[in-house]
C-alpha cells in the first residue's frame, strides 16, 4: 500500500463509500426513522409534516398494554424453547454422526433444504401438514392409534406447530456448525485423554465440548438472534392465532402498523425489539471479534 | 469388529432418518402440487394417486405469472449483483485500509446485520412513498441491497483477507493502482467467497417476502407474494399453492445441489475458526 496516508484514505472511501451510502440511507436510516416514529402520533396517508409530537405517549401505551406484553412472552417462551431444542438436537445429532463417514456430503446437502426453501414455502407446507382433517401429522398420529388433533385452532398445539416448524428449519443448522466445528477439534488432544483413560462420555463432556464452547456460543447467539426476527413463517403458519397466542412481536408490530394503523405504537414495539436484538448482536460481536485478525496500525 | 460396524451401520440408518424428516415436507410441498382439488382434501397418507399437472397449467399460464416471475428475477438478480459489486469493494476497503472511522463503519455494518425486517417496514414505507419509490422494483432491490450488504461485506471480508498481502504489495511496488491490484488479484482469488455471497444474496432477494408484501403492487408483485394470497377467507386451493411453492423453491433447490460446499463454508465462516 502507498505510504501517503492522504491518498490512502481516500482510496479506501473509493472503496467503500457506495456501500456505505446506501447502507446508510436505505437501512441505518429507516431504523433510526422507526425510534424516532415511535415519538409521533401519525397515520399512513396523512403528509408525514402533520404529524403530531407525542412524547412518550405511545411508548406509555404500548408498556401498559396487556397485549403487547402476551406478544413479548410469546416471543420469549419461542425462543427459549425453539433454541433450547434446536441447540440440544443439534449438538446431540453432531456428536452422534461426526466423523469420517463417506457420503457425509450428500448428507449435508440434504440437511440444508429446509433453510434454503423460502420461509413462506416452509410456512405453508407446514400449515397443510397441520391440517386438522387432511394434514399428514394428523395421518401419522392415526396410524400411531393417537386421536387427530386440531393443531391450529388450540392455542398450545398452535404453539407447538410453529416450534416444530422452527425446529425443522434451523436444527440442520446448528448439526452443520457443531459438526464443522467438531472436525477442527485437534485429535491428539482427545488421543491423550483416551490413553488417560477417559471413557466416551467423559471424552465429549469434558474434553470436546469445551473444546468447541466458542463455535457453541456462536451458534447459540445467531439461532436467538433469528428466533427473535421470525416472522414470516409464522405470518402464514397461525397468523398469530388463534387469538394472539401465537404473535410474536414482529407479528404484532407488523399487525399493529399495518393492520391496526397505529404507526406510532408499532414503533415503540420496534424499538423494545430493536434492543434486545441489538444486545444479542453486540454479544455476538464480543464473541467473534470479526476485526481481531487485521488489527492495523494507525 | 462387529460393534463398529453395527455403529457404523446405526449411524448410517439415523442419517437417512434425518434426510427423510429434511426432506419430507418438501416433497410433500411438490407431491401436493401434482394432486386435484380433491386429492388434497383426503387425508392422510396419500401417496399414490394419479398426478395431475392441472395446477402447474393453472399457475404458469395465469396471466400475471408471467409478470411476477420477471419481477422476481430482475430483483433476484439486480440486487444480488449490485450487493456483490458494492460489498466486496467495501470489503476490500475496510480489510486493506486503515482509516478514522473505520472501526465505526466495521461495527456499525456488522449491527445492521441483524435488523428485524419488521422494525424496518414501517419506516420504509413511509420514506419510500416520500421518495416515490413505493410500488417499484427500483425501491425493492435498493431496499434489499442496503439490508443484504452487511452480511455480504462481513462474508467477503473473511476471504480477503485470506489473500496474501505480498501478493498485493509486489503489485503495488510494479506501479499497479489500487483498483487494479483489487480487480486483476483480490477478486480473482476471493471466487469461493463471492459464490457463497451471490447464493445468499439471491436466496434472500428471491425467498423475501414480508418487504415485498409492503413494497410491492399487483405490476411489481413478486413470486413469494403472489403465493400468499392463494390464501383467502374462503379457502385455500392447496394444489395451486403448492405449485407455485415448489416453482419459487426451484432456485434454492438447485443452489443447494449444485453448490452445498459454498453454502455451508457461508454458513460457518468466522464461526470455526480454522
Amino acid at each position: 500500500m502507498t505510504t501517503d496516508s492522504r491518498s490512502n484514505t481516500r482510496t479506501a472511501w473509493f472503496f467503500i463509500l457506495p456501500a456505505v451510502i446506501i447502507m446508510a440511507a436505505a437501512c441505518l436510516y429507516p431504523v433510526v426513522s422507526a425510534v424516532r416514529l415511535g415519538f409521533f402520533d401519525w397515520s399512513m396517508g396523512t403528509p408525514w409534516a402533520q404529524a403530531k409530537w407525542a412524547g412518550w405517549t405511545s411508548f406509555e401505551i404500548v408498556f401498559t398494554d396487556p397485549a403487547m406484553w402476551r406478544s413479548l412472552l410469546t416471543t420469549l417462551k419461542f425462543a427459549a424453547v425453539s433454541v433450547s431444542a434446536e441447540m440440544f438436537l443439534g449438538i446431540a445429532l453432531a456428536l452422534a454422526l461426526e466423523g469420517n463417514i463417506r457420503g457425509m456430503a450428500f448428507f449435508r446437502t440434504l440437511f440444508i433444504l429446509p433453510m434454503m426453501v423460502a420461509p413462506i414455502a416452509v410456512g405453508l407446507t407446514w400449515r397443510y401438514l397441520f391440517d386438522a382433517q387432511f394434514g399428514l401429522i394428523n395421518a401419522v398420529l392415526g396410524v400411531l392409534g393417537v386421536a387427530a388433533k386440531g393443531w391450529l385452532a388450540d392455542e398450545t398445539l398452535a404453539f407447538a406447530a410453529i416450534i416444530i416448524s422452527d425446529i425443522w428449519q434451523w436444527t440442520p443448522f446448528v448439526f452443520i456448525m457443531v459438526i464443522a466445528g467438531l472436525a477442527n477439534v485437534d485429535n491428539s488432544v482427545l488421543e491423550a485423554a483416551r490413553i488417560d483413560g477417559a471413557r466416551w462420555w467423559t471424552l465429549t463432556t469434558r474434553v470436546k465440548l469445551p473444546m468447541i464452547a466458542h463455535v457453541l456460543a456462536i451458534t447459540l447467539v445467531m439461532r436467538l438472534i433469528d428466533a427473535f426476527r421470525v416472522l414470516e413463517v409464522i405470518y402464514v403458519l397461525t397468523f398469530g392465532g388463534p387469538g394472539d397466542s401465537t404473535e410474536v412481536l414482529s407479528l404484532h408490530i407488523y399487525k399493529t402498523a399495518f393492520i391496526g394503523q397505529k404507526l406510532g405504537a408499532a414503533s415503540a414495539i420496534s424499538v423494545l425489539l430493536l434492543v434486545v436484538v441489538m444486545v444479542l448482536t453486540w454479544l455476538a460481536l464480543r464473541m467473534s471479534n470479526p476485526l481481531a485478525d487485521s488489527e492495523k496500525d494507525k | 469388529m462387529n460393534d463398529q460396524r453395527a455403529l457404523l451401520a446405526l449411524r448410517y440408518v439415523a442419517l437417512t432418518l434425518l434426510a427423510i424428516l429434511c426432506v419430507g415436507p418438501i416433497l410433500v410441498m411438490a407431491l401436493t402440487s401434482f394432486k386435484t382439488q380433491a386429492q388434497t382434501f383426503t387425508t392422510g397418507l396419500s401417496f399414490f394417486f394419479a398426478p395431475t399437472m392441472e395446477n402447474y397449467r393453472d399457475v404458469i399460464f395465469d396471466s400475471s405469472f408471467g409478470r411476477y416471475l420477471v419481477n422476481s428475477l430482475i430483483v433476484g438478480i439486480v440486487a444480488t449483483l449490485i450487493t456483490l459489486l458494492l460489498g466486496c469493494m467495501a470489503a476490500y476497503g475496510l480489510a486493506r485500509f486503515s482509516f478514522s472511522g473505520r472501526k465505526t463503519i466495521a461495527y456499525t455494518t456488522l449491527m445492521l446485520r441483524t435488523v428485524p425486517l419488521a422494525v424496518i417496514a414501517v419506516p420504509v414505507f413511509m420514506i419510500w412513498s416520500d421518495w416515490k419509490l413505493t410500488n417499484s422494483l427500483t425501491g425493492l432491490i435498493l431496499l434489499y441491497v442496503a439490508v443484504n450488504l452487511p452480511f455480504t461485506i462481513w462474508l467477503l471480508y473473511g476471504f480477503v483477507l485470506q489473500v496474501p498481502v505480498e501478493l498485493e504489495e509486489a503489485a503495488a511496488i510494479d506501479g499497479c493502482r489500487p483498483w487494479k491490484i483489487f480487480l486483476r488479484i483480490v477478486l480473482p482469488l476471493i471466487r469461493p467467497g463471492l459464490a457463497a455471497a451471490a447464493i445468499f444474496t439471491f436466496r434472500i432477494a428471491w425467498n423475501e417476502f414480508i418487504l415485498a408484501l409492503v413494497l410491492t403492487d399487483r405490476s411489481t408483485r413478486t413470486l413469494p407474494v403472489a403465493a400468499s394470497l392463494f390464501v383467502t377467507d374462503i379457502g385455500v386451493e392447496w394444489g395451486k399453492l403448492m405449485a407455485l411453492a415448489t416453482l419459487i423453491a426451484l432456485p434454492p433447490l438447485a443452489f443447494t445441489f449444485l453448490a452445498a460446499r459454498q453454502v455451508i463454508s457461508g454458513l460457518t465462516a468466522g464461526a470455526v475458526k480454522g
